[in-house]
This record gives C-alpha cells, structure tokens and sequence, in this order.
C-alpha cells in the first residue's frame, strides 16, 4: 500500500511537471503591429516572449516579472523620445536580439534605453541599442550579464549625452564583447564590486572611455579603448586589476591613456599604450604593480606625481616615446626595475642583458616643460639634448632616486 | 645648358676629392647602425632625422664656404669664358649643393633599402626626412656660399662666421628662446614664441619632425595657440613656406654678390 502510495505521489509530481514544461514551451508571441506592452501582462511568469519583426513605437515597457524576451528577425523598439524604452525590475530577465533607439533626453531624468533596477540575473544580449540618452542603465543590481550589444550615438556634447553602460551600486556583473560609441562615458562605474569586464571596444566617447570609481575588485580584460575625449579614467578604488587592455590615439592637453588617482593594491599588467598625449597618468596612487607593459610612441609615457607612493614599475617597455617619465617632485617614493627604455644610452659589457648604468627616465627638459609648459616648442633642440645629457650626469634638478638601476638591454617579450 | 657642363665638372671634381664619398658613407653607416639597434621602427627615424638636424646645417655652410674658396682658381678661369655670370653661379652652387644633397638621401635610403624598411616604415615620415634632408642641405649650402662670397679675400673671417652662424642657429638661438619664454613666461609669449621660431631654419625643421613624430606630446600642451598651430594644415603650410623663404633668401643675396663682385 505504502509503496502503491509512493508511486501515485511521483506520478503525480511528474505530471506537474510536464504541465510547467507545457506551459513553458509555449512562447506568447508578439506580432507586428500589436504592442509589446500588452504582450508582456499577457505572459506568466518564467515564459518566453517572442517578438515578430517589426517597428514598434513603444515607451516605458515595464517588465516585472522574470521574462526572456527574444526579437525574432529585425524587430525595432522606437521610444521616439518619450521616455524609457525598457524598464526590467524583476530578476530573471533575459533579453536577446532587438534594437532600441531613441530614449528620451532630459536634464532631470536619466532615461535609458534598457532601465536595470533592483534585480537579480538579468541577461541583455545581442541588442542594438542606437542613438538613446543613456543606453543600457543598472541600478542595485546583482549577477547581471551584458553581452555582445553594439551600442552607438551621435550626441555631440557632454551635456546632451548620457553614458553608454552605466552601473550603479551593482554586484557581480559581466560586461563582455560590447562595441561603444558617441556616448558621453563609453562605460561608466560607481559603488559597483566584482565586475569582470572584458572583449569590449569603447571609441570616439565624448569623456571618458571608462569612467570608473569607487568599485573594488573588479577585472577589465582585453579591452580596447581608443580615441576618447578624456581617455580613461579610474579613481578611488582598491584591488583593480586591469590586464591587457590597449589605450590608443587620445589626444589633448587633459587627455590620458588611463588617468590612476587614489588606486590601491591593484595589478596593472600587460596593457598596450600606444599614440596617447599621455599614457599613464597616476596620481595619489599606492602600491600598485605596473608590469609587463607597454608604452609606445606617447608623448608621455608616464606622468608620475610625487604623491604616488611604492609603486613597482618591473619588466615594462619604453619605446619612443618623447618623454618616458615625468614628475613634479624631486623626491621620488617608487621603484623603477628591469624595464626597457628606448631611451637609453648605457653599455652592457658583462653581457647579462642587463645595462651597466642605471638610467635616468626623467629629462631636465621635461621639469622645464612642467614649470613652462611653452618651452615644450624646444623639444629635440641640441640646446636642451646638451642640457639633459648634462642633468643626466650631474642630477642637480631631476629627483636622484628615480631611476632604473638595472635596466634591460632589449625589448621585454 | 651651359649650367648642366659645370655642374658636370663639379661632379667629376668633387668625386675624384673622395670627400663627398666619405660624407655619403657617414649617413650610410649611420643609418645603417640606427636601424640596427633600434629596430625598422619610428625609433630609427627619430634617430635619424635628429643626426639629420645636428649634422646638414654644419657640413653645408662650411663646406658651402670653403668650397669657394679652395676653387677660386677653376671660378677665375671659368669667368675668363664667355659665359654670363647667373649660368657661372647656379653651376658652381648645383655643383656643390646637388652632390651633397645626392650623398645624403643615397647614405640614408640604402640601409633602408636592403634591411626592407622602406616598405615598412609610414611613408610619409620617409618622405618628410628625404625632403627636408634635401631643402636644409640646399639651404645651408647656399648660406655658405654667402659667407664665402661676402668674405672671399679673407678666409678665416669667411669660416670662422660660417662655424659661428651655425652655432648661434643650432644652440644659441634656442638659448634665447628659453631665456626669453622663462623670464616672460607669465605673459601670452606663444605667439611671438612661433614667430621666433619661424626665424631660424634649424627650428624650423625641427619642427616640422616634430609635427610627424611628436604630434601626441605637442597636443598635450595647454594653450589654444599651439593647439590650433600645429593641429592644422596651416602649421605644415607656414613653417613650408618660411623655409621656402630661407632658400630664396641667401641664394638671391649670393647671386647677387657674385654678379657685382670684382674677381
């Protein structure tokens, strides 16, 4: 009796079961024409939304209930300016293969294309987000991934624009192979922790490529940024690690490959800095581990402020660049090692690969550029080659202690 | 045409001196060494354009000079031909400047020829090396000229302004401007500061290398007059044109000279 009851129970429980997959397996579909909106409160929760190719003229879509809502061809969301486009404040929302355009622009409002808030486990991906005031916004969200979309717009001023990925007090995000453009920060972080952000491509922002503060633990990974307005900027954050990233073409008086101010304990390595007015840029920064980089063909590789303290510098590459690093101190706090520096005139008669003399990356010339800045016009004069082989000899301006005591012979692999 | 048979005779006379092999083999060697070290990158033609700089200006007013000088006798009996005295003129500089010209851009250009750089290398810095390398050696040479002409009797006056000149344009000058933008430095001086620079033909040309290979460290400077300078084509269009000036300046003045001058 007692095992006949057992049966009927799991017959039961298995019934059930199959009836969720009915259920489940039966998407709601939207078609053109219809409205989105009107699709969503038709759906249960845990369904799929299928959406039919199609322009659709929708705002303020509100999706409160955990949904995977999948475009099916080339199905457009127009929010003609009106507000929102999507607003996802349930967990469990999967959004895959649409494009939205068009959010509103407000000096009060951040309206976004797609509005994250307070969720768990959200997914946006493959989704075209085109010409929206902020493109993809999360807030107080957790385990959200952010994937393969291709975010663009035109605005041509800062205040017109919003950022393209924006995260606010969220956990444990992935932000992985996106393209941004046109926007005011390509990615812009703040009181986020543990995001791992990598593959994406952020260009031609009208700040920041990154913007990113206060958000510890977080990895960026073989991204590219290029030619952003201010470069990229990482601030008040410990525990970074930002690992073969390329930082390319920005060009301006306040324009950084990578801006470092108030980062802690973090591990930059690997990064390619190329073409940038300056590469890295590190202020009131501390025991960081900057290695295995590369700095090629900046005007600055390096401009280290004297408020920056044990900072490693080992195992980097220094090819011509105008100025390999400057200062603002003659106390100097860091440490310079094996690293190779296009610059350097020394020997290496033992033939150990190491140099024979320590190099001094910081010219006289570049302090007089720090105190004047128009006497930058001198550059590769003779006048100031003389005058910094002279510093070089007899460091009466430069700071004494920052220097490279073993320098590599050849380029670091 | 006339031109063209003095020059050919400069050009026998000045290879059977050897000297002017000697100068093609120190660009060659140079440039050969810069590549070896530094790799086929644009570290190699920094390099290079920086010796470029250093070493044209001094070789071409000196040698401009002295070479008037150690021919005097082949000028005298060339004047003593029915020949007008601009064909005499334009021979005798073609003759000098153009070989000299010659030696640098093989001197430079083989080594890049057989380690392959000139495919690699951005064809627009090769071009812009060549051609200044061309214009400061037609330019200095003919700046020579003058000093020779202008103190044909006396020799070591003629060197001695030749040597100086070139180093008030290549040291000095820039000492002043550092003076200057250092004790003025508090006042919009950015201007003046381009126009002084446009003086000197050294500066010139280094600014114009500088435009190539140092762009990124010139956009980084805080000042909308620089910025708006070199960010432009008017940077490139007027520092062409004043080293256009520099050229027809000397040369005129020598020409000049040469015709009034009473061998």
């Amino acid at each position: 009796m007692w095992a006949n009851n057992k049966i009927t129970g799991l017959l039961i429980v298995l019934l059930l079961l199959l009836s969720v997959q009915l259920v489940q397996s039966q998407p709601v579909v939207v078609s053109s024409g219809s409205s989105i909106k009107e699709g969503v409160s038709r759906a249960e929760p845990g369904d799929t939304l299928i959406i039919e190719e199609g322009l659709y003229n929708e705002y303020d879509i509100k999706v409160d209930k955990p949904l995977t809502i999948l475009g099916d061809g080339d199905v457009v969301i127009d929010g003609n300016r009106k507000g929102f486009i999507l607003v996802i404040t349930a967990d469990d929302v999967t959004v895959k293969n649409l494009e939205v355009k068009h959010a509103s622009t407000s000096f009060m409002e951040d309206y976004a294309g797609i509005l994250i808030e307070q969720t768990d486990n959200t997914v946006i991906e493959n989704v075209t987000l085109t010409d929206n005031y902020f493109a993809i916004y999360l807030a107080k969200s957790t385990n959200s991934v952010i994937r393969n979309n291709h975010i663009t717009a035109s605005a041509k001023r800062e205040t017109q624009s919003g950022n393209a990925i924006h995260l606010w007090y969220s956990k444990d995000v992935t932000i992985e192979d996106n393209y941004v453009t046109g926007h005011r920060d390509g990615l812009y972080f703040e009181f986020v922790e543990g995001a791992t952000i990598s593959g994406n491509v952020s260009e031609n922002n009208i700040r920041y490529g990154i913007h990113f503060m206060y958000s510890d633990h977080c990895r960026y990974e073989d991204n590219t940024f290029r030619n952003n307005g201010g470069g990229v900027a990482v601030m008040y954050t410990s525990h970074v690690e930002i690992i073969n990233n390329r930082f390319e073409d920005n060009w301006g008086s306040s324009a950084y490959g990578m801006l470092l101010k108030e980062i802690n304990r973090s591990k930059i390595i690997g990064n390619e800095f190329y073409n940038n007015s300056v590469g890295l840029y590190i202020e009131a920064t501390s025991r960081n581990e900057f290695k295995h980089n590369t700095f090629r063909q900046n005007g600055w590789a390096v401009k280290l402020m004297a408020n920056s303290t044990d900072n490693i510098f080992t195992k980097n590459n220094f090819i011509a660049n105008s100025f390999e690093v400057a200062t603002n101190s003659m106390k100097n706090y860091n440490e310079f090692n094996n690293n190779y520096w296009s610059h350097y005139e020394g020997y290496d008669l033992d033939r150990d690969g190491i140099g024979d003399v320590p190099h001094r990356p910081v010219r006289l010339f570049s302090i007089l550029v720090e105190k004047q800045p128009q006497s930058l016009l001198l550059l590769r004069s003779l006048l100031i080659d003389i005058l910094d082989a002279a510093e070089r000899i007899m460091p009466v301006l430069t700071p004494e202690t920052l220097v490279d005591s073993q320098p590599k012979m050849t380029k670091v692999s | 045409m006339k031109t063209l048979t003095i020059l050919k005779y400069q050009w026998k006379d000045l290879f059977r001196g050897k000297w002017i092999i000697g100068y093609g083999l120190i660009y060659l060697l140079m440039s050969d060494a810069m590549i070896r070290f530094a790799g086929t990158g644009p570290k190699a033609m920094i390099s290079i354009a920086n010796i470029m700089l250093l070493l044209i200006p001094l070789v071409g007013v000196i040698y401009g000079a002295l070479y008037l000088y150690q021919s005097r006798e082949f000028t005298e009996l060339l004047l003593a031909q029915p020949l007008d005295r601009n064909t005499l003129f334009w021979g005798l500089f073609g003759g000098l400047a153009l070989p000299l010209a010659f030696a640098f851009t093989a001197g430079i250009l083989i080594p890049m020829i057989y380690t392959g750089m000139v495919l690699s290398a951005k064809f627009q810095s090769l071009a812009l090396l060549v051609i200044l390398g061309n214009v400061l050696t037609l330019l200095f040479t003919g700046l020579g000229f003058w000093m020779g002409l202008k103190f044909f009797e006396n020799r070591i006056k003629g060197l001695g302004y030749a040597l100086v000149s070139w180093l008030f344009l290549a040291v000095i000058y820039d000492g002043l401007v550092l003076l200057a933008v250092f004790m003025l430095g508090d006042y919009p001086i950015e201007e003046p500061m381009l126009a002084m620079t446009m003086l000197n033909p050294i500066d010139l040309a280094r600014i114009t290398v500088l435009l190539e290979f140092d762009i990124s460290a010139l956009m980084g400077y805080t000042g909308a007059v620089f910025n708006r300078f070199f960010g432009s084509v008017i940077g490139i269009g007027v520092a062409t044109a004043c080293l256009g000036l520099w050229l027809g300046i000397p040369l005129w003045s020598g020409k000049r000279l040469f015709n009034k001058k009473d061998f």
